[in-house]
């Protein structure tokens, strides 16, 4: 009898989960680049990349599509079980949150030309804010992949950690930017491009958290999205006693 | 990850092996062919009106374990059993157990649909004739109806109660089996591989029959199809080499099982 439980008795199988499963860094590579550029765009306000940054979208939902449409045909193929069925469902939500994180880094692009173009002396609002909520989106969304590919429950944790302060800055940028709507109201323009901005950035965040949650579930088949991070922390705990 | 033998030696079973309210308990069972050691130590419940699915790559003991429970194995010259198997508390291998009622109150249907070669009528007859079960001609017929309505096939046989058993349609042979089964009332009806010479639509519809008789009876199934043990049982148990790996709810074992070689298995990594 085979005993080795690294591989299935069907090679097929083997590669076809394989694939899904590098495809889904593929893309998760390509939106982290996406990402990045278009915190980069912002930042420093070098707008020649946004467009760039808007048409790759396009590619970012062609994969979304495969990688979904080949764990569908894994589903009916090989109605997997277990820590095979945690991949492929892992997989499809995954890819899922990524292409809503292209979406996001779009948006911050298509904002940064407006911002470009606005009243630049408002163009400067929040910057701090958006440079460390940007910095620490890009490094949540690298997280969140290596935890995916590590099946790393701690480094997922992490990424919760880092969500929950990048949604404090989130609450503090937009006191400061209602601030300087009631103090300058010919700055509600750029205001309102700069909301959009810290809003997606936000969202990339919550995104990458969803993709933490789903590395948890991958490696323990313990459901915890709508946890708080305590009871995510206890679970992973009780869970893995090596892992502590 | 490799496992070596000595992993599982003397394992003590992953999960839920006991019951609230057993129907049938296996306590530190050992059978042995000959000098063959093929069952390990295993207890197991099996709840009143449960569906309790047995799994296990060809050859660990799955269908072994189930035919002790009707005590099957004694046909087999060279087969011993050890330890206890209590139907309702009471031993079922004890000294004045007489095998012909045990085997009403534990009925069997098996791979192979095998009815007799009579009529379809008298093939579910049979039972309740030689175990006296009714009084009349009358209560005769009712006794067949109702089983060939219990098993789901009285509207296609109604018209032909008299043609041979034989020549009906392997689904429905196998209906007809579980029909001639539930006859004289049994209390656990035991299937080993009931729908493996069976195609998808007869199997849908045994697997439907058995979600219906778990209202009056508890059922323990062999089957080599994971699927239909995720369809149709509460509880999974899965045996490797003689040994009773783990047993804890089916939603359980095929998502995240307990044990690496139940999760090995279901997933098709050795079998």
């Amino acid at each position: 009898m085979d005993m080795n439980f690294n591989q299935h008795i069907s090679q097929q199988f083997n590669a076809d989960l394989e694939g899904i499963r590098n495809q889904m860094l593929a893309m998760g590579g390509l939106v982290q680049r996406q990402v990045a550029d278009s915190i980069e765009a912002i930042c420093s306000g070098d707008t020649s990349s946004a467009d760039k940054i808007i048409q790759r979208e396009d590619d970012v939902d062609a994969m979304e599509v495969k990688i979904d449409q080949e764990c569908t045909h894994i589903l009916v193929r090989r109605q997997p079980a277990a820590s095979d069925l945690r991949m492929v469902l892992a997989v499809s939500r995954v890819v899922r949150d990524l292409e809503r994180m292209g979406d996001e880094a779009a948006k911050v692009a298509i904002h940064a030309l407006e911002v470009a173009n606005g009243n630049q002396a408002a163009s400067k609002m929040c910057n701090q804010s958006i440079h460390h909520m940007g910095n620490a989106v890009v490094k949540m969304t690298s997280d969140a992949l290596d935890a995916f590919a590590r099946h790393d429950v701690k480094g997922a944790i992490e990424v919760v950690r880092s969500d929950k302060m990048v949604d404090e800055q989130y609450a503090s940028a937009i006191r400061e930017l209602s601030t300087y709507m009631m103090e300058d109201p010919r700055s509600i323009g750029q205001a309102i491009n700069i909301l959009w901005i810290l809003r997606a950035i936000e969202r990339i965040g919550d995104h990458a958290r969803n993709i933490s949650e789903q590395v948890i579930y991958l490696v323990s088949g313990t459901d915890v999205r709508h946890s708080s991070l305590s009871e995510m922390e206890e679970q992973a705990q009780s869970d893995l006693p090596d892992n502590t | 990850m490799n496992t070596s033998m000595q992993h599982i030696e003397n394992h003590i079973t992953t999960g839920i092996p006991l019951s609230d309210k057993p129907k049938l308990s296996a306590r530190n069972v050992d059978v042995f062919y000959g000098d063959k050691q093929a069952i390990h130590d295993v207890t197991l419940d099996i709840g009143a009106n449960e569906v309790i699915a047995l799994i296990g790559p060809s050859g660990c003991g799955k269908s072994t374990f189930l035919r002790t429970l009707n005590r099957m194995n004694d046909t087999i010259d060279i087969c011993s059993i050890k330890g206890e198997i209590l139907l309702d508390d009471e031993n079922i291998y004890g000294p004045d157990v007489d095998t012909v009622p045990l085997r009403a109150r534990v009925g069997m249907v098996f791979q192979k649909p095998n009815p007799f070669p009579k009529s379809i009528y008298d093939n579910v007859a049979y039972g309740p004739r030689i175990h006296g079960l009714a009084q009349s001609r009358v209560e005769l017929d009712e006794t067949v109806e109702k089983s060939l309505q219990r098993a789901g096939l009285w509207n296609e046989v109604k018209d032909r109660l008299h043609s041979p058993g034989t020549g009906l349609s392997g689904g429905q042979q196998q209906r007809l089996c579980i029909a001639r089964t539930i006859a004289v009332d049994p209390e656990v009806i035991l299937m080993d591989e009931p729908c493996s010479a069976l195609d998808p639509i007869a199997t849908a519809k045994i697997e439907e029959l058995i979600d219906d008789l778990r209202e009056k009876y508890t059922i323990a199934i062999v089957t080599h199809s994971m699927q239909q043990a995720a369809r149709v049982s509460q509880r999974t148990a899965y045996f490797h080499l003689g040994q009773l790996i783990e047993v804890n709810p089916t939603k359980q074992v095929f998502t995240t099982p307990q044990h690496e070689l139940t999760e090995a298995y279901i997933t098709g990594r050795f079998g």
